[in-house]
């Protein structure tokens, strides 16, 4: 059976199978099978758990870029209004590129919610699928000497154990989308804390100068602030707005 | 007979549509190993449409195996080419 499902429950069904066939107390046997599905299901709370720290920051990431575009759109005004066109030009370059990552963050985002609903609603259905097998089990436990009662409890241990098994495969599913978002996240992160994006803007060189003249223009602009509002208002009319269309393509 | 669609749960289908089933999946083998992905994503939703048109979801507490498993619904062309190969759904 070539199913993606398939190899991964062949496994564990075996696993459980052989488990029955050793036992030499059935009841004991059953218990223990009991116990290893318990812990399965703790584990699927942590693979829960996983998904949802990854979607917390990957969201904390998309904060911190709405930020950073806030911030470029800032600095291109400010730019412009000094007369440093293709400093401005630069900064919406960044402030477009890192809107196109705050798309993609979203998508992400998105996409672990959905693994999340998926994780849970799988979750609660072997839970009740163990308890099922509990009650079973007590059952066959108090008449276990018919040896039709053993191949029920067999058919149920198999049965718990595919579902067991399909999820233990949405979970190894959910972890690899979640790994790939997490080096994703990691490389976002690290352009961001050099301050450059020229991968797909191609800059070319020269970033470092502009990242620092786009800072010192920030510290600086508080003391030139009135200054520049100044010239603004005086150039009234063919100054600012015009100017940052022109910066805006 | 029971299949089951991996992260959707079991469903009881009518021991007919494994024939049908088992053809859909040898050709989705073919065109999987051909790298034909339209053809693939297309005889996959029909795998699919099968199990939604004649199955009965199983309740929740019903413990059996199941004879057929399929693949999650959102396989990736990728995976199916590692996943669709060799024999049919329905071991000999």
């Amino acid at each position: 059976m070539p199913g993606l499902g398939g190899r991964m429950s062949t496994v564990i069904k075996a696993k459980i199978s052989r488990l029955l066939d050793k036992s030499e107390d059935p009841g004991e046997t059953l218990d223990y099978g009991y116990q290893k599905q318990v812990e399965m299901l703790q584990n699927v709370k942590k693979g829960i758990a996983d998904v949802v720290t990854s979607k917390k920051r990957l969201q904390m990431q998309s904060q911190k870029l709405e930020q950073q575009v806030v911030k470029l759109d800032t600095q291109a005004r400010q730019a412009l209004s000094q007369g440093r066109e293709e400093l401005a030009r630069t900064a919406l370059e960044r402030k477009t590129l890192a809107q196109t990552e705050l798309q993609s963050l979203d998508t992400q985002v998105k996409e672990l919610e959905d693994q999340q609903q998926k994780l849970t609603d799988n979750e609660a259905k072997l839970r009740t699928k163990i308890e099922q097998f509990r009650t079973k089990k007590e059952v066959i436990k108090a008449q276990y000497s018919a040896a039709e009662a053993q191949v029920k409890i067999s058919e149920a241990a198999s049965g718990v154990g595919e579902e067991m098994a399909d999820l233990g495969l949405a979970m190894q599913r959910a972890e690899e989308k979640t790994e790939t978002m997490r080096a994703r996240a990691g490389a976002v992160e690290e352009l961001e804390a050099a301050g450059t994006f020229d991968d797909i803007t191609q800059l070319g060189s020269g970033q470092d100068d502009i990242d620092k003249q786009l800072s010192e223009l920030t510290s600086g602009a508080q003391v030139d602030d009135e200054l520049a509002k100044m010239k603004a208002e005086l150039g009234s009319g063919g100054g600012d707005a015009p100017a940052l269309e022109e910066g805006d393509k | 007979m029971i299949v089951r669609v991996s992260g959707e749960g079991q469903f009881r289908l009518p021991d007919e549509d494994a024939e049908r089933l088992n053809e859909l999946d040898n050709a989705a083998v073919a065109a999987a190993e051909a790298g034909d992905e339209a053809r693939f994503k297309d005889l996959w939703a029909q795998m699919l449409e099968v199990v939604a048109a004649d199955g009965n979801s199983l309740g929740d507490d019903e413990l059996v195996e199941s004879d057929i498993i399929l693949p999650p619904r959102d396989i990736t062309f990728a995976e199916a080419q590692g996943e669709f190969t060799g024999e049919g759904l329905i071991p000999d």
